[in-house]
């Protein structure tokens, strides 16, 4: 059976990383492994911009995924963007291997509030989803309530759910091979 | 609706590039990418697409502005969003001078695009809603290969489908070019002998003689040149429908022969001894007043009550402006996919002079019109330009002076002298140039006396 990677990129946050792993074993059906961390890339962060480049954490991802793995999910609490945007949550290879979440816009703490622990776990749990999500291939869901839905800031995010959609879950479903027994075995 | 809609991005810089169609593509939309100005340009010519995202700096070779124009070229109707990292009123003043839809600036905040692209893609939508309703409509004012929303002309084509399978002569009137002929094919391929043949006969471009043998056909050595027995247009509509076109014009010896015709559907072939029976129903029409000509005295009045069984007149187009818009559309749609144009549609002003002319072609004028301005046309949009050669002569030429001292006739017979003269002798050319038919043009060449 297929396994799911996350790996922390950096210093590594314990009970988000424990909250993630929950959600994405449950929304895409497989067992996940959790990796040592991995060094933040030096490439990665945009001095003039002083945010990290999300292309190019999902460069390094590409590197430190297991053969055993078929998806990798980064966790890291940098402010990451992508070239033409000011900001990015996460990002992901559509339809590929790698995904990445950042902790640092959907704390409450970039906003100068005070620190909100259940709310950054819900928060980082519906983000993983999301973007492993893109990974299976899965769209932005018109769905205000699926996590697969577009947000562009927390409101969004916290107004989505933790689980799927039904036409979004059967589409992963879809996309997912079936488990088959061992060679050899076969009756 | 949306995974219908297809995204360009051209941008020179891979990163930008391809993070933006990462990003569109995420969001569900399916995403081509150009790496300069000219592929761009390529694509846009291979595709259309429902937004152009366009770089304004692209170094070396064409830069956003121009690639834009380009694009706008091709697809007047695009949607280019121009992206810059150089935010300056004045190339964002540029950009939307020249067509921009939107201006961007990057790095641009995701949900700034999010909104952007959806606006745009609601408006793509509505559009092309619109597009269907229209095309819709044009199906429903469709009669065969008739166009008409004029309720005269809808009247017409109900009394076609009444009539279309009875065997009753039909005789059609109306001025050159109102669709005549086409009428006549809609009678026959509504009715009962649409599997039969149609065979059409323009009796203004013969000679008495010549019409008979090709009406009725003629045995071996009927006359000089006849070296075998030819069958005539009568038997050879065995089963269909024979449209007589311009029969005002056929002289009183083939009247009578065709008035036996009609009576008896039984005639003989020019210099045959045996009767030739046929099955055969006629539609004969004419731009002359017959019952004018009947009290003249140059058309016989029994023949004339025998082809005007069931009786219709069509409308010239001056008389129902309505369809002056619908009809040049459909010239446009059919005549820039023969022609291999991409003119897809007329500018307000283009419609304002269509409906301006007085159209003494009718719509065969029209058609004319649609594919002399598409001949030329630069852009994808016909515009009041395109159709310059509309307007009045006097205007166009200000140096031909309108004679008054000359009657009609004379000045009639001077114009197509002079028009042949011109066309050298070419007959088509010459009657598409006066706006008037073929067999129109010979009858008056015969009438005048005008040697080709």
């Amino acid at each position: 059976m297929s396994v799911l990677a996350v790996v922390p990129i950096g210093p590594s946050d314990d009970e988000v990383l424990a909250a993630v792993e929950g959600v994405v074993a449950t929304a895409f059906g497989r067992k996940t492994a959790r990796l040592t961390p991995i060094p933040e890339p030096a490439g990665a962060f945009d001095a003039a911009r002083g945010q990290w480049s999300a292309p190019e954490m999902l460069k390094a991802l590409l590197s430190a995924r297991p053969p055993e793995a078929d998806r990798i999910l980064g966790v890291t609490g940098r402010d990451l963007f992508v070239p033409v945007l000011s900001f990015v949550f996460g990002q992901a290879q559509m339809g590929g291997p790698t995904a990445v979440i950042s902790l640092a816009r959907i704390s409450q703490a970039f906003s100068g509030l005070p620190e909100d622990r259940p709310l950054l776990l819900a928060r980082a749990r519906k983000e993983a989803v999301h973007e492993l999500g893109h990974t299976f291939g899965l769209v932005h869901c018109p769905d205000p309530a699926c996590p697969m839905s577009l947000s562009t800031g927390v409101v969004q995010v916290d107004r989505k759910g933790e689980s799927l959609c039904a036409s979004c879950a059967a589409l992963v479903k879809e996309r997912t091979p079936a488990a088959r027994p061992p060679e050899g075995r076969t009756g | 609706m949306k995974a219908t809609w297809r995204i360009l991005v051209i941008d020179d810089e891979a990163v930008m590039r391809e993070s933006l169609a990462a990003w569109l593509r995420e969001d569900g939309y399916e995403v081509d990418t150009a790496a300069s100005g000219r592929e761009g340009i390529d694509k846009a010519r291979e595709a259309d697409y429902a937004i152009y995202f366009v770089d304004l700096k692209m170094p070396g070779g064409i830069d956003g502005i121009e690639t834009m124009m380009e694009v706008k070229k091709l697809r007047p109707d695009a949607s280019i969003v121009i992206i810059t990292a150089y935010a300056t009123v004045d190339t964002a003043i540029t950009a939307m001078k020249e067509g921009a839809l939107e201006y961007i600036v990057k790095p641009c905040n995701p949900q700034e695009i999010s909104l952007l692209v959806t606006r745009i893609i609601k408006v793509r939508n509505l559009e092309r809603e619109n597009e269907i309703l229209r095309r819709s409509l044009t199906g429903r004012w469709r009669f065969h290969d008739l166009l008409s929303k004029n309720p005269r002309m809808q009247e017409i084509f109900g009394l076609v489908r009444d009539v279309a399978s009875l065997k009753s002569t039909v005789l059609i009137t109306g001025e050159s070019g109102t669709g005549k002929e086409l009428v006549a094919r809609a009678l026959h391929f509504s009715g009962e002998r649409a599997e039969g043949p149609f065979v059409g006969v323009s009796c203004a471009a013969l000679t008495e003689t010549l019409l008979e043998s090709e009406l009725f056909g003629h045995e071996k050595g009927a006359f000089t040149g006849a070296v075998e027995r030819r069958k005539g247009k009568f038997e050879l509509a065995e089963g269909g429908t024979i449209f007589l076109d311009e029969i005002g014009d056929i002289s009183a010896k083939v009247q009578v022969d065709l008035l036996r015709a009609l009576q008896e559907r039984r005639f003989f072939r020019v210099g045959g001894s045996a009767e030739v029976t046929v099955d055969v129903r006629v539609v004969a029409a004419t731009n002359a007043d017959l019952a004018e000509e009947v009290r003249q005295g140059r058309f016989r009045d029994d023949l004339f009550y025998r082809l005007n069984v069931v009786a219709i007149h069509l409308p010239p187009l001056r008389e129902r402006p309505e369809d002056v818009p619908l009809l040049a559309r459909s010239f446009l749609e059919r005549l820039s996919h023969e022609l291999g144009k991409e003119a897809e549609d007329l500018s307000e002003g283009a419609l304002k002079a269509l409906l301006a002319h007085r159209w003494p072609g009718n719509v065969r004028e029209l058609e004319n019109a649609v594919e002399r301005a598409l001949v030329t046309a630069k852009g994808r949009v016909l515009t009041e330009d395109d159709f310059a050669f509309l307007r009045p002569v006097s205007e166009a030429a200000p140096g031909w002076s309108v004679p008054t001292h000359l009657p009609l006739s004379e000045v009639e017979k001077a114009v197509i002298a002079a028009t042949l003269k011109r066309n050298d002798g070419n007959v088509k050319e010459t009657a598409a140039v006066l706006g008037i038919d073929r067999s129109t043009l010979y009858d008056k060449l015969k009438r005048y006396g005008i040697e080709r």
